[in-house]
């Protein structure tokens, strides 16, 4: 029994490696266990954010205990294309507090699929790389019904998830349903300090069901249903009411050409009426609809294993504010901050991946996107005309990209090194934002239609060592972004916000330039221990910006697991070096260095098919009071809390 | 919710429906867009003044005016002047009036300044002088006007003692935009009157005061442009309300009145109200 259960679990290690390894060596697949009674993950029930964060690619730039923003080799959400199951969504509010990865749960998902650069971007032209979630669905099978029902339940912040899943199988029928509630109050601090307004709850419905037409073709429907409700944002001045996201799907999948028709609605309701003292009251409601489809053929031909992609969405953004005057009877202040900006986007992409020699693969692959930016709403046009007077109403661009890469595969190592180009068009907020008030640098942005696409040029290599026992994996990548978008400080402009400290411009830097650095080692030695280690490195800078804001200073990660039968335990340490490559003029200060303690312990029950899985931890456990470059107005991150997971299987 | 949407679109229809009703005898014979605001009658004529609001109000004016004879014809071709006056309790005084012009379809147009509202003691009364053929025709009425609710007028002296009458004209319908801004400005030569002034420069800074005194930017101070009026452009970065202030200076670019907005000097002395 115990050589069996290592066995698996070596299995299955070599099942993620494999995984990881398939493409190339620029993709990285962080894998959520499917519920599962799995070791490997140190707390199941955790967030989806906190799974993305243990990506060496991604930074989680966060604003509250809920919704961080992944930032993907150093760039903010702008520079990525972020899709679940290959759909465009296009996030509701102006601040940044619903990114895409808001409207998912851990447990409507199977893997994330995160590639760096230009390598796989089927989802469309980005610079900094695309991450694509890819939802967990059944098979067709002999007729079957498993499910799964879960809890979980955190000391600091209160929070109480509860859900549970049904997966059902026919030899023609699949669906999978889940549901998943979490509610936390406001989380304290280490040292015990509560962070005011970092309460939220969510609730999220996925289901999704698949018919065989015949032996050769299928259909798939999904649907997800999310809502967070009476969210704070304790870095921000404003919390969210409500931010609701419904994102629906049909697919035809017939062989290796699969076909997809999708639509989705958010409604991201941003207020301030839990915060007892402010200057103004203020409502800033946003709506996004986005609807989309792609078409995509996979083939082997000869030595060549391709694929073709074409697709296409339509996007409207659209976010008002109206404020509240403090003079009675005076009328209330409306303006659009968003003013209803339609997005017309076509692309066509393919990749081939051709074997040069035996070791030897050389990927390919490229792709050209059609945009077109529409002001569809009458008074936003004529409100951005205050600041550029000759703006035509709609504008397209042509983006551009192409990535090469070169594989070198042997059994125990492998080798990759590529080049990219690519293009992106400045996003909704970028473009057309009207006195967008970033909280964290205190300015007031507009947005500049009038702006060249952001290109980029970028290196990318990685080396992957693996023996039985042992294995390591070295990646960097150097992007040399041109005409890199950020705000700037205008003189002369008022501030709409009370208290602000000016007004910043969009425009474009000559250039900048990203490195990032990553490595991993696991070592696995006296059969039931692990240890894992990982370290990673960014630096940022641009033309007269000497550091680029919420850049990752030197972080390491070093854990040891053990595994013996049923008992998984683990230890776990993180930190980073003190940040002392801050953006002063972005808000940022020095950060001295800290580092986290980590511990959990689990144990699978087995009663014949069902299982069950109870896992308990402490993270945090030295109640560090710390923040990262990544805290949004260095709010302070979570003290000690211990947590409880159980997942009951049948 | 949707259905008490319904509702009160539906009741406050009907509303209107059935306010316009009683009203409508009137309406019905006013030309196009415009509202009578009272008839002035002599033994000869009914004259009609008509405003867009079928009020009159301090500030800028413009009145229509339609002559009709007794027989209920229109006079399409008389020369038209006019003399408003306010009494006061201790004097009577004018204010700037433009001249009358003849438009195509028989009504007559000119403007009116009221730097002051009228009250039951003080009123202004407007006397018309016409000229149809050889005959020549008069006739006086009282004129009820009303205190606008925004500030859009400024009577004042400079530091050039002259006493100015500065009005607004346009925006009337502000939007989120960069506005066409007008005024007129003319200064007070003797109690009846009143002279366009020429190659002044009416300088515009507009605040939001409910928003730490925001202002906006590409505004284009009023210079003289046709009709002696003066234009310029105002952007507004959202509904609300909003203060115009201004500085008036003279054709060598000197403030005669007005102070500039800054860190420590909140707003003008003289200033225009929007609030939309």
């Amino acid at each position: 029994m115990f050589r069996l259960t290592c066995l698996l679990i070596l299995f299955s290690l070599n099942v993620y490696s494999q995984d990881t390894m398939k493409t190339d060596l620029l993709k990285e697949v962080v894998i959520i266990h499917k519920r599962s009674l799995s070791d490997k993950t140190d707390k199941p029930l955790s967030s989806l954010d906190k799974y993305l964060e243990k990506s060496n690619m991604v930074n989680m730039v966060r604003r509250g205990a809920y919704a961080w923003e992944p930032y993907l080799n150093g760039m903010s959400a702008e520079r990525s294309v972020v899709t679940i199951d290959g759909m465009r969504i296009y996030a509701a509010c102006t601040d940044k507090m619903d990114p895409v990865t808001s409207y998912v749960d851990i447990m409507n998902l199977a893997k994330v699929n995160v590639h760096s650069g230009q390598s796989g971007s089927a989802g469309g032209s980005a610079i900094a790389g695309s991450i694509d979630l890819v939802r967990n669905k059944g098979v067709f099978g002999k007729k079957e019904m498993s499910g799964m029902l879960f809890t979980g339940f955190e000391t600091n912040s209160r929070q109480q998830v509860i859900g549970g899943a049904l997966t059902y199988s026919q030899p023609k029928v699949f669906t999978n349903l889940d549901f998943t509630y979490r509610h936390a109050g406001n989380y304290k601090a280490g040292g015990g300090g509560e962070v005011l307004y970092s309460q939220y709850s969510k609730y999220n419905v996925s289901a999704i069901a698949g018919y065989k037409v015949n032996e050769h073709s299928q259909l798939e429907a999904s649907l997800i249903y999310d809502r967070a409700v009476n969210v704070g944002y304790p870095a921000l001045t404003m919390d969210v009411g409500l931010a609701r996201g419904v994102i629906a799907s049909l697919a035809y999948i017939r062989h290796g050409w699969e076909t997809k028709v999708y639509y989705n609605t958010i409604k991201h309701v941003m207020d301030d009426t839990k915060r007892p003292v402010v200057a103004i009251r203020m409502d800033m409601p946003g709506w996004s609809k986005t609807a989309g489809f792609y078409s995509s053929l996979k083939g082997s031909f000869k030595k060549h294993d391709w694929k073709a992609n074409i697709s296409g969405h339509y996007n409207k953004s659209l976010a008002e504010m109206t404020m509240y005057s403090n003079t009675p009877g005076e009328k209330d202040m409306f303006m659009l901050t968003w003013p209803g900006v339609l997005t017309y986007y076509g692309d066509v992409y393919g990749e081939d991946r051709y074997t040069l020699a035996k070791n030897w693969h050389v990927l390919v692959n490229g792709g050209v996107g059609v945009q077109d930016n529409v002001v569809d709403d009458h008074l936003g046009l004529e409100s951005l005309k205050i600041f550029y007077p000759g703006m035509e109403r709609s504008k397209v661009r042509v983006l551009k990209r192409l990535s090469t890469a070169l594989n070198f595969t042997q059994a125990h190592v492998q080798y990759t090194l590529g080049v990219a180009y690519g293009e992106r068009a400045p996003s909704v907020s970028e473009g057309y934002g009207y006195y967008l008030f970033n909280s964290f640098d205190r300015y007031d942005y507009i947005g500049n239609p009038e702006m060249k696409q952001e290109k980029s040029v970028s290196v990318n290599g990685a080396v992957f060592l693996h023996a039985s026992k042992f294995s390591a994996k070295l990646s960097g990548s150097y992007f040399h972004l041109m005409d890199y978008i950020i705000g700037r400080p205008r003189p002369g402009l008022s501030v709409m916000t009370i208290g602000a400290a000016g007004v910043k411009i969009y425009e474009q830097l000559g250039y900048a330039n990203i490195f990032n650095v990553g490595a991993e080692a696991d070592y696995q030695f006296a059969g039931h221990f692990t240890w894992s280690n990982r370290v990673g490195y960014r630096r940022g800078s641009g033309e007269g910006v000497k550091n680029l804001p919420l850049i990752q200073p030197f972080t390491y990660s070093s854990g040891l697991a053990f595994g013996w039968k049923a008992f998984a335990a683990d230890v776990n340490c993180n930190g980073a070096a003190a940040q002392d490559k801050y953006n002063a003029a972005f808000g940022e200060q020095a950060l001295p260095g800290y580092a986290v303690l980590n511990l959990s312990a689990s144990y699978k029950f087995s009663f014949g098919k069902q299982g069950l899985m109870v896992k308990t931890g402490a993270e945090n456990l030295l109640d560090k009071k710390y923040t990262t470059f990544a805290d949004w107005n260095r709010v302070p991150r979570m003290g000690r809390n211990v947590f409880v997971n159980l997942i009951w299987r049948y | 919710m949707n259905l008490l949407k319904s509702l009160l679109i539906l009741i406050s229809f009907s509303c209107i429906v059935s306010c316009s009703k009683k009203d409508d005898p009137v309406i019905t014979n006013d030309p196009d867009g415009l509202t009578l605001v009272t008839t002035l009658t002599n033994d000869t004529h009914k004259i009609g003044l008509y405003t867009a609001s079928g009020k009159l109000q301090t500030g800028y004016n413009e009145v229509y005016i339609q002559i009709k004879n007794i027989q209920g014809s229109n006079e399409s071709n008389a020369g038209v002047t006019w003399t408003p006056l306010m009494h006061m309790m201790g004097m009577t005084h004018s204010c700037p009036a433009s001249a009358i012009t003849k438009q195509s379809n028989g009504i007559y147009k000119g403007y009116i300044v009221f730097q002051m509202a009228g009250t039951e003691d003080e009123y202004w009364d407007l006397t018309l002088n016409y000229t149809i053929g050889d005959a020549t025709y008069t006739v006086t009425g009282t004129i009820a006007v009303s205190e606008s609710a925004k500030r859009v007028v400024e009577t004042f002296q400079g530091s050039d003692n002259i006493r100015y009458v500065l009005a607004l004209v346009n925006p009337t319908k502000p939007a989120v935009a960069v506005n066409d801004i007008s005024a007129v400005l003319y200064k007070m030569e003797s109690m009846t009157s009143f002279v366009v002034v020429n190659d002044y420069t009416i300088k515009i800074d507009p605040r939001m005061t409910g928003m730490g005194n925001h202002t906006s930017p590409n505004n284009v101070d009023l210079t003289q442009g046709t009709g002696g009026m003066y234009y310029g452009k105002l952007s507004l970065t959202m509904t609300g309300y909003w203060k115009i202030n201004l500085q008036l200076a003279d054709a060598t670019q000197a403030i005669v009145k007005g102070e500039a907005v800054t860190a420590t000097n909140e707003g003008s002395s003289i200033y225009f109200e929007l609030e939309f």
